[in-house]
């Protein structure tokens, strides 16, 4: 009964359909699924609001546009113009999350982004594309990064720029983790307190069921809170995303 | 689990000489001695490494199909509409200013053909007023001409009259004055005299009379 109620058991895989390559396992689980209905909903979400092509949009066309506006509304205030060519792939990692999230705090759905491997991959992307599109329209002007101007030289060798390598090096493990901590954090206490309201209903006595209402007001209190989280989180990997590029697209500071 | 194990295995030693109750429950104990070993070995789930090769390889694979799809097919797309959009407003936006800048121009003509019209109906004014001044003034100079030269004639007749009327006074007082006196003395007396006589007195009477 109690590994019923573990909070962490959510998180676990089951494979749906066994592949094997080679020495690799690449089964495709919950979380595969999860993932494959994120993309076909993104991709419906905006192939339906896209089809009328009205002049006047209808709601879900707005919907779709003030998602487009957004992001890109995003990308050009902190990359600037030129960051605009990497908006296809922003605008991909933000709604990803984004419907990922959502879709794990519906009940009996798997949250692919509470698996660290996923967010790490994510970040990753981010920090190869940085690297790749800094060294190639910068050249090495792109170390430049962790030269900033305006600092006296002592400073700089001694502080600045050990730090500012630091950051650089740490940027995958913060973009990942952030994401990953605060989803799976959220989804523990979620269930944490879901399964204190089943526990105190069969487990008290008679009139001291009632008592179950404390939990599941906690509950309702922290599914919009998840909900919020969900969004913020999305954001703000999307906006450092933008933040990281625009070091790589200006790296002068 | 090595505890639950040791007994386990004790029950088992224990079972050939007891009771077969006793063999079920080292059989239940044992079971749930590898349940145990089996928790203890699996992971916290999400940090597993076991489930990486499947987690990387499928998210690459539907995050590669969704940028993809966004990128050549649904963001063109979208962009497009939002361009036509953009681009509609702004070229109403020129027709609109295109056809105020018309408006004002027809306005500023409007203004301008007014104001001709208006100083050319005040010059019409002003010439016809003019040219009907000096054509009255012309009349009435000819009408004022004709009229004074009825006058000086008339008055000429008049004094013509007038002197033709006295005349024939003085000749009918001769008259009258003769036969007054041939009457009165009975004897004949000349014209001539009787004419100077009255003429004299005629003479002072229109100078008393004025």
């Amino acid at each position: 009964m109690a590994e019923k109620y573990d909070p962490v058991r959510q998180f676990d895989l089951h494979n749906m359909v066994d592949i094997q390559i080679g020495k690799y396992d690449i089964s495709f689980t919950n979380s595969s699924l999860m993932m494959v209905i994120s993309v076909a909903a993104i991709c419906l979400f905006l192939f339906i609001g896209t089809a009328k092509k009205s002049l006047i949009p209808g709601r879900l066309q707005s919907m779709v546009e003030i998602s487009y506006e957004f992001v890109a509304e995003m990308v050009r205030s902190t990359a600037g113009r030129d960051g605009l060519v990497f908006f296809p792939f922003i605008y991909a990692l933000f709604m990803f999350i984004l419907f990922a999230n959502m879709f794990g705090l519906i009940p009996f759905f798997f949250t692919t982004t509470s698996h660290i491997i996923v967010t790490f991959v994510l970040a990753m992307m981010v920090m190869l594309m940085v690297l790749i599109v800094g060294f190639w329209k910068n050249g090495f002007g792109f170390l430049q990064v962790f030269n900033p101007t305006g600092v006296p030289l002592v400073l700089k060798i001694f502080l600045v720029t050990p730090l500012e390598i630091v950051s650089f090096i740490s940027r995958p493990l913060s973009h990942s983790i952030r994401l990953w901590a605060n989803m799976l954090a959220g989804h523990i206490m979620l269930k944490l307190f879901a399964s204190f309201i089943i526990a105190m209903v069969i487990g008290l006595d008679g009139f001291l069921k009632i008592g179950a209402i404390f939990p599941a007001a906690m509950v309702l209190a922290l599914t919009p809170l998840k909900i919020l989280v969900a969004f913020l989180q999305a954001y703000v990997f999307a906006i450092l995303t933008s933040v990281y590029l625009n070091d790589a697209l200006h790296p002068g500071h | 689990m090595s505890g639950l194990n040791i007994i386990s295995e004790l029950l088992n030693a224990m079972s050939g000489a007891t009771a077969p109750y006793v063999s079920m429950l080292a059989e239940q104990v044992s079971g749930q001695a590898s349940k145990l070993a089996y928790e203890q070995e699996k992971l916290f789930a999400p940090l597993d490494p076991a489930t990486f090769s499947s987690q990387i390889f499928w998210l690459l694979l539907s995050f590669g199909v969704l940028l993809f799809l966004l990128a050549k097919v649904l963001l063109p797309r979208l962009g497009g509409i939002l361009e036509e959009r953009s681009n509609r407003i702004a070229d109403d936006i020129d027709a609109a200013s295109r056809m105020q800048k018309k408006a004002e121009l027809a306005g500023k003509a409007y203004e301008q053909s007014l104001g001709d019209a208006r100083a050319k109906a005040h010059n019409v004014a002003e010439t016809t007023r003019a040219s009907v001044n000096a054509e009255l003034e012309a009349e009435m100079q000819t009408a004022d001409a004709e009229t004074a030269i009825q006058m000086e004639r008339a008055e000429a007749k008049i004094q013509k009259t007038r002197a033709a009327a006295l005349a024939n006074v003085d000749d009918i007082a001769s008259e009258t004055a003769k036969a007054v006196v041939e009457h009165l003395y009975t004897k004949k007396i000349s014209i001539t005299t009787v004419r100077k006589t009255v003429k004299t007195l005629g003479q002072s009477a229109r100078l008393k009379t004025g």
